[in-house]
């Protein structure tokens, strides 16, 4: 079973290219705007997009994607949401797509009914930043056995035992975050950037992408130059909410996504 | 014994955590467990907690309460409302200063919603000489603004959190937000029960010393174990602390008072044992009050220690295995309690345990011959004195 993540990773690697990862919450400021995004970003450049579920305690999130989350909260957006959209898209993409969630909307949804609704749905993988991989290995195994890819975390404060195991569990990428903190737009990388990727990558061979404050042009290279993929989230969402009510929200947002790479 | 390795209570508790926090929380356990065993450490705190907190705190027999609720049901208040910052949370902070110190941490965070753990957290540090930011939501700071300029007065910086509720549960997430980002130099103070593993089970053992004295002291006063135990339960430190010892003695019974807020009908309630189902909030699994899609709810009480809608991964627990039971009181029950007690005994207690206070009347009535019940009078009503003004025409 081929998964559309591997395979992106694939035909990128045989470019020498490196995957630009979108981040985007579902819902902000509405699903049909959050679906023309996701088009509109692939055609701009997107190799993967992270679709985010909204969640009323956020607790990894700086302001900004705590401002998109609340805001499509007040619409109700909920997991069903996320699959049917998921599941128009798919009519009309191939691009990768991975839910992006806290952990208690999926639990309080169910495991093994979350899992079938996103395979079904044509998703590819599952991001959940409050679940590391000590705890519901359950769900983890029903993803996998679903062919869904369990994208797990590695942060500056990961030991190297954390770093053997995580890279283990981990399937279709791996999410190192660049900063000990939360989401949001910063200066510049952290300073021991490089070398943190460096002894990651001396454990695996899975492909290994950047997230967590990045935000430009010169970032995304920097990322590039060490590692397979940069994750943006917080700097688009940003573009996203300077234009809310414009006619050309996605036009907006895909020339910034285009201006990254 | 649980928790067991992983920190799970029979399926309660774990580490439902960013990637970013897990090192700090081994390393958290780690120094724990070594500083269980160490006799300096040890020595240390229990100096602090005799000489500074001002344990042992007594257990009062209130005979005119006992009096007035029909004179069956012989009640024993645990004073933790005479303990220095005048609630049980002191215990708890002075045990984790210390651990930040042998942590080589210099800075401390809290969350804190009455305030209490709060003022405890930055006493603490002031004692300890660590830097101390503490996270309130702004409603809480509405609340309880003589808390807010104590802890000024302290030395630590109160941080408003504008975000959600405005109260307990969005100050928590401040604050696990900023350890994400210093967790290199922060230790952050949870208050309760709650929280990753190893927090729910070390600020219980921290907080085990009131039920540890209020067992030699209910011994000495009757020569026998009480039949109850009864305290309030917002994250459920002072009820663990109070009855965690006694979890053996299958004579005593425990029971746990949660606040019905406007009443369980109202849908304005922080009763999560009662009303919640499982889900994970900040950290560990738990009952949570949420909504059908797993969105966490807002909680309400009067009392905002106890307005929170989650609950330390025990209490979850001990519900599941029927060894506590929890019942409900209402914001107007539990300032009917306040009065009793102040004008009974001339004690008056805080709005979270004058919830516990309350249910002892209805416990009375149900009881066919004579008892004895310990209730853990957690804190002082000092605080609350601007938000009982609001409410009650003297």
């Amino acid at each position: 079973m081929t998964n559309r993540i591997d395979q992106k990773f694939k035909a990128l690697k045989a470019k020498g290219k490196k995957a630009l990862i979108v981040y985007l919450t579902c819902g902000y400021p509405d699903l049909k705007i959050t679906e023309q995004l996701v088009l509109e970003l692939e055609k701009r450049g997107a190799d993967i997009i992270e679709l985010g579920v909204p969640f009323s305690d956020p607790l990894a999130d700086g302001p900004i994607i705590q401002e998109a989350s609340e805001y499509a909260l007040k619409k109700k957006i909920n997991l069903y949401d996320v699959f049917s959209l998921v599941k128009r898209l798919r009519k009309e993409t191939d691009i990768p797509l991975c839910l992006m969630g806290y952990y208690n909307p999926i639990f309080s949804f169910g495991q093994v009914r979350f899992v079938s609704a996103a395979k079904s749905a044509g998703l590819d993988g599952i991001i959940i930043p409050d679940l590391p991989p000590e705890e519901d290995k359950w769900l983890a195994d029903l993803s996998r056995k679903a062919g869904l890819k369990t994208i797990f975390f590695l942060s500056p404060t990961s030991s190297l035992r954390r770093i053997r195991s995580i890279s283990r569990a981990a399937s279709g990428f791996i999410y190192y975050v660049s900063l000990t903190g939360v989401t949001g737009e910063r200066a510049s990388l952290p300073a021991d950037l490089k070398q943190n990727i460096k002894t990651i990558k001396r454990y695996t061979q899975k492909p290994l992408c950047v997230g967590f404050g990045i935000s430009t042009r010169r970032q995304v290279e920097e990322v590039f130059k060490i590692a397979d993929g940069a994750i943006v989230g917080s700097a688009v969402i940003r573009v996203i909410r300077d234009n809310i009510g414009k006619k050309d929200l996605a036009a907006k947002a895909g020339e910034f996504i285009r201006g990254l790479r | 014994m649980l928790p067991d390795k992983t920190g799970h209570f029979n399926g309660f508790g774990g580490k439902f955590v960013p990637e970013v926090l897990m090192s700090s929380l081994d390393e958290l356990e780690k120094e724990y467990h070594r500083t269980k065993r160490d006799k300096t450490f040890n020595q240390e705190l229990n100096y602090y907690l005799k000489h500074y907190c001002g344990r042992p705190t007594p257990l009062y027999f209130a005979r005119n309460l006992t009096k007035a609720l029909g004179g069956k049901l012989k009640i024993y208040l645990k004073r933790e409302d005479l303990l220095h910052t005048g609630a049980h949370k002191i215990n708890n902070t002075i045990a984790q200063g210390l651990l930040a110190l042998r942590m080589k941490k210099p800075r401390v965070i809290a969350e804190t919603g009455a305030g209490q753990h709060g003022v405890a957290t930055a006493t603490a540090a002031a004692l300890f000489g660590l830097k101390c930011d503490i996270f309130m939501g702004e409603e809480d700071i509405r609340r309880q603004e003589l808390n807010v300029f104590r802890m000024k007065l302290l030395g630590a910086r109160v941080i408003p959190v504008s975000s959600g509720s405005k109260t307990l549960k969005d100050a928590m997430n401040e604050a696990i937000r900023d350890w994400a980002t210093n967790v290199r130099t922060t230790h952050y103070i949870i208050g309760s029960v709650a929280g990753p593993h190893p927090y729910p089970v070390m600020v219980r053992d921290f907080q085990a010393v009131i039920g540890r004295e209020a067992r030699r002291q209910i011994m000495r006063a009757e020569g026998r174990l009480a039949d109850y135990l009864v305290a309030c339960v917002g994250g459920g430190s002072n009820a663990m602390g109070l009855f965690h010892p006694f979890f053996k003695d299958k004579k005593v019974e425990f029971i746990g008072v949660e606040a019905a807020g406007l009443g369980l009908a109202s849908g304005k309630y922080a009763a999560t044992l009662t009303k919640g189902r499982p889900g994970v909030l900040h950290g560990s699994k738990s009952l949570v009050l949420q909504d059908k899609d797993g969105q966490i709810a807002i909680a309400h009480s009067i009392a905002a220690g106890l307005d929170y809608p989650g609950v330390g991964p025990e209490h979850s627990y001990y519900q599941k295995i029927k060894r506590a039971r929890y019942v409900t009181v209402t914001d107007s029950q539990a300032l009917e309690g306040l009065r009793l007690l102040s004008e009974a005994e001339g004690i008056i207690p805080a709005l979270e345990s004058a919830h516990a206070i309350y249910y002892l009347k209805e416990l009375s009535r149900t009881i066919k011959s004579k008892k004895i019940a310990v209730l853990n009078l957690s804190g002082r009503g000092d605080k609350d004195i601007g938000i009982i003004r609001e409410y009650l025409k003297l």
